[in-house]
């Protein structure tokens, strides 16, 4: 039987093992945590799909416009249009399997969310991703007993294994024993975003340290638009994480205000500032502006140096119904009641646009590897779109899969295609050498001055001078005292600056205080990250035409 | 200061032992899982004592109540780490493993059996759901357990290698319940009852501690009335 290996099991993973599943192909669904525990669990707003629902003549081709936009022109159109397309069906597949999507009158409801013109994003109350998640793995579970989809949930990724740029397997460590295994065959990697580099600054999981991102990277796969780190507008601060408000709440019609002192009168006053910077989509801007304008006004001297959420008009009835989860968690971590208090907010790590660089099909530079969800560059362009990314997982993870199942049935070569029946799935290797698993330990130290530095060169505003300045301080830690793991996380980082530094034009959520203007002529393009002979080299590389242009 | 006394093994073939940690919280809303992290964080990990400590091994992710990682028992009690605010915490602060489950190195235990049992029930829909808006409640509910296994760790009547499944099981099957069509339901409950229902005390000493503050009596009542009750007096009435 053919099996392919699935590297994480988040939404991307359970997406890409069910497509196989159901083509009658095997999988070895391989994470170091159960799914219950993937980040997924945590999304919490909603998904998008023009599904229509609302009234307001939606269609495909709207949503792919404001995802186009909202990505200010970065993403694959191609790749955008089959998104777009395949949403309505895939939210109606969930509901299907029982997502318990918030209906009214026998039809889904969907809320607003940032950057777009309808309401496309369907949810469940504030644990979308969690409820999905269940009804996934559900799904998942009915081929685990019939034996296609088989599961190692306690099994750390160490590296995918390429040689002569083509992917053979992937070595993998039983966190329980210490035993290493490998995998052989196909690989679609769907192990999430890089929040390992920004540790205790981000939103999401710790379990996604980018780790295997930098092993695919130094083993050469080439990874794309690094520099574009969506900063979410609406995060607090709690210990060791940023905890996040979701969109949901300024869907639900949640105002940012600033404190503003009138100079002359000295009266101060709440100034509601993207209601009036920007009448349309007011708080409901892109991630990118509404983060942009909030380190603007805080640096106002005439303002204050917070900025504040207001969600204290709502009804009862949005708090009851659709909101409840997000008021019960903000109580119990910040002691402050949203329906009472403003909450102090400010922009957080959320998001990696940018990641693994892979085409429409989800093919990596490598063959034989695919990449899906979070790790992959793929849809968001410069900046993502609220509720577009759990959809974008789910999708991206059934297109690798049917990619991935192409090539296993067209070709016979049991290397290529997975284990044949007779043989193990993961050949162990045994436990690690103290010097192997030496090579594998990451410091703490190391790991807090990497990503000091890349939040000083990556803020929300960058420039030529923070960033060289970042890029110094990454070079000055590389000694030949590093072990492999952290070396490859240096690597990483600095291709990220390197990308960051490359970009000499503002977009998205790449904004340059030295060069504050997009340049489409230069720049209209994916940064390319490569790892060649031991050097990073970044280029820029063309974005595919888009196949429909002009028919419309 | 606060002195965290940590129960540890290096692996489960090695003796527990039982060591102190002295730790200053910087903020007032940390949590245990904060605790964790600091301590791991420092470049030379030192115990009470001024030794040299490995860093303690522990399960997290999403450091927000919302993944069942972290799951241990503290001071008594089994809890999420991240959910522990140390302020209401009597100190010192005593962290165990939980202890229904073996364990592979200090706080982290290999709750395989959680899906194990899962697999077991036949735990998924076998024809598309019940999409009724009246039916949601329910499906949202059950849809939240985290499969931590704090219910399973106070509970009177589970045991790994038991027949009794317990509330980890009993939440998902709830779900499935509640929107598998009439018709398909047969083999789920009779697993259900066979595996929850019959075992389940009812002492309810579970409902405080889920940490995800799932109505584990109500959604019970209805199961059982969707798989065995009901079922019941359908047959007596045929
Ligand atoms: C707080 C929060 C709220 C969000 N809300 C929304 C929302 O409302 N709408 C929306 O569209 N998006 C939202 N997102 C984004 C969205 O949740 C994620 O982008 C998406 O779920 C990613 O899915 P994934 O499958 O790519 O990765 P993940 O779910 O992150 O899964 C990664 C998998 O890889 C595994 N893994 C990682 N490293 C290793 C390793 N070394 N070895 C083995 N396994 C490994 C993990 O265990 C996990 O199984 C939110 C994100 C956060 C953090
Ligand atoms: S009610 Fe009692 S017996 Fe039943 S699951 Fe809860 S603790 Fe166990
Ligand atoms: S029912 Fe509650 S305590 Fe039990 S596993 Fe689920 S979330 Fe944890
Ligand atoms: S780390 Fe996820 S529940 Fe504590």
């Amino acid at each position: 039987m053919k099996r392919i290996n699935i590297a994480g099991a988040g939404l991307a993973g359970l997406s890409a093992a069910l497509t196989l599943a159901k083509k009658g192909i095997g999988c070895n669904l391989i994470s170091v945590q159960p799914s219950e525990r993937a980040q997924s669990v945590l999304a919490e707003g909603g998904m998008n799909a023009a599904l229509d629902t609302m009234g307001e003549q939606d269609s495909p081709t709207f949503h792919y416009e404001d995802t186009m936009k909202g990505g200010v022109y970065l993403a694959d159109p191609n790749a955008v249009r089959g998104l777009t397309s395949a949403a309505p069906e895939i939210i109606r597949r969930l509901h299907a399997i029982g997502v318990p999507f918030q209906m009214k009158d026998g039809e889904l409801v969907l809320r607003p969310f940032g950057g777009q013109k309808k309401r496309r994003t369907a949810y469940a109350m504030s644990s979308t991703g969690k409820v999905a998640m269940t009804a996934l793995i559900d799904e998942v579970r009915r081929f685990e007993a019939s034996g296609l989809i088989r599961r190692y949930p306690h099994m750390e990724i160490l590296s995918p294994a390429i040689e002569e740029n083509r992917c053979t397997g992937l070595l993998a460590r039983d966190t329980f024993t210490g035993e290493c295994f490998m995998f052989r065959g196909p690989v679609i990697l769907c192990t999430g975003g890089m929040n390992g580099l920004f540790s205790g600054m981000t939103t999401g999981s710790t379990a996604n340290t980018g780790d295997v991102t930098a092993a695919a990277f130094v083993s050469g796969a080439a990874l794309g638009n690094l520099e574009m780190i969506q900063y979410h507008p609406t995060t607090m601060t709690i210990p060791g994480k940023r905890l996040l408000v979701s969109e949901a709440a300024r869907g639900e019609g949640g105002r940012l205000f600033v404190e503003r002192t009138d100079p002359e009168s000295g009266r101060t006053e709440n100034w509601y500032f993207m209601e009036e910077k920007y009448p349309e989509l007011g708080n409901l801007m892109p991630r990118d502006v509404v983060s942009r304008e909030m380190s603007m006004v805080t640096q106002d001297p005439s303002c204050g140096s917070r900025v504040y959420l207001d969600m204290r008009h709502l009804s009862r009835e949005t708090w009851e119904g659709k909101l409840a989860d997000l008021r019960k968690e903000v109580i119990h971590y910040l002691q402050l009641d949203p329906a009472a208090d403003p909450l102090p907010v400010s922009p957080g790590i959320h998001f990696f646009m940018g990641g693994i660089l892979v085409d429409e099909q989800h093919r990596t530079s490598v063959a034989d590897l695919w990449a899906a969800g979070e790790c992959a560059c793929q849809y968001h362009g410069a900046n993502r779109l609220g509720g577009n990314s759990m959809i974008a997982a789910v999708y991206g993870g059934h297109v690798a899969a049917e990619n991935a199942a192409e090539m296993v049935l067209r070709h016979t070569d049991p290397e290529r295609t997975g284990n044949e029946p007779d043989e193990a799935d993961a050949v162990s290797c045994g436990k690690m050498s103290a010097s192997d698993e030496a090579q594998q330990m990451l410091s703490p130290a190391f790991a807090g001055q990497v990503q000091r530095f890349l939040a000083e060169g990556l803020p929300v505003f960058r420039s030529e001078e923070n960033m060289q300045k970042a890029l110094q301080g990454l070079e000055d830690l590389w000694t030949e005292a590093l072990t492999e793991r952290e070396k490859r996380r240096l690597l990483l980082a600095r291709a990220i600056l390197l990308s960051a530094l490359s970009r000499r034009e503002s977009r998205g959520a790449h904004t340059r205080t030295d060069y504050p203007e997009r340049d489409d002529k230069q720049f209209r393009k994916t940064t390319a990250a490569r790892f060649v002979n031991g050097e990073i080299q970044i280029g820029f590389q063309e974005i595919p035409k888009d196949r429909q242009e002009g028919e419309e | 200061m606060i002195q965290i006394d940590v129960l540890r093994r290096k692996n489960k073939e090695e003796p527990a032992y039982l060591q102190s940690f002295l730790y200053e919280p910087k903020e007032p809303s940390e949590t245990v899982a904060t605790a964790l992290r600091r301590l791991n964080e420092q470049a030379s990990l030192t115990d009470k004592e001024g030794n040299r400590a490995d860093p303690i091994v522990w399960e997290n992710s999403c450091l927000q109540k919302k993944c069942g990682a972290c799951a241990m028992v503290i001071n008594g009690r089994p809890m999420l780490a991240c959910d522990a605010s140390l302020s209401a915490l009597k100190s010192p602060v005593r962290l165990e493993p939980l202890r229904k489950f073996p364990v592979v190195a200090d706080l982290m235990v290999d709750r395989s059996i959680l899906f194990q049992n899962l697999k077991d029930l036949n735990a998924w829909l076998t024809a598309d759901a019940d999409p009724s808006e009246k039916k949601n409640p329910d499906a949202y509910e059950a849809s939240r357990c985290l499969q931590c296994g704090c219910c399973l760790e106070i509970c009177p009547n589970f045991a790994v290698d038991g027949r009794f499944y317990g509330m980890a099981s009993m939440v998902p099957a709830a779900r499935l319940l509640v929107q598998m069509p009439e018709k398909e339901k047969k083999e789920l409950a009779a697993e259900y009852k066979r595996h929850v229902f019959e075992g389940c005390g009812k002492s309810l000493a579970c409902q405080d501690i889920c940490p995800a503050g799932i109505d584990l009596q109500g959604l019970m009542a209805r199961s059982n009335a969707a798989a065995v009750w009901r079922r019941l007096l359908w047959k007596k009435r045929n």
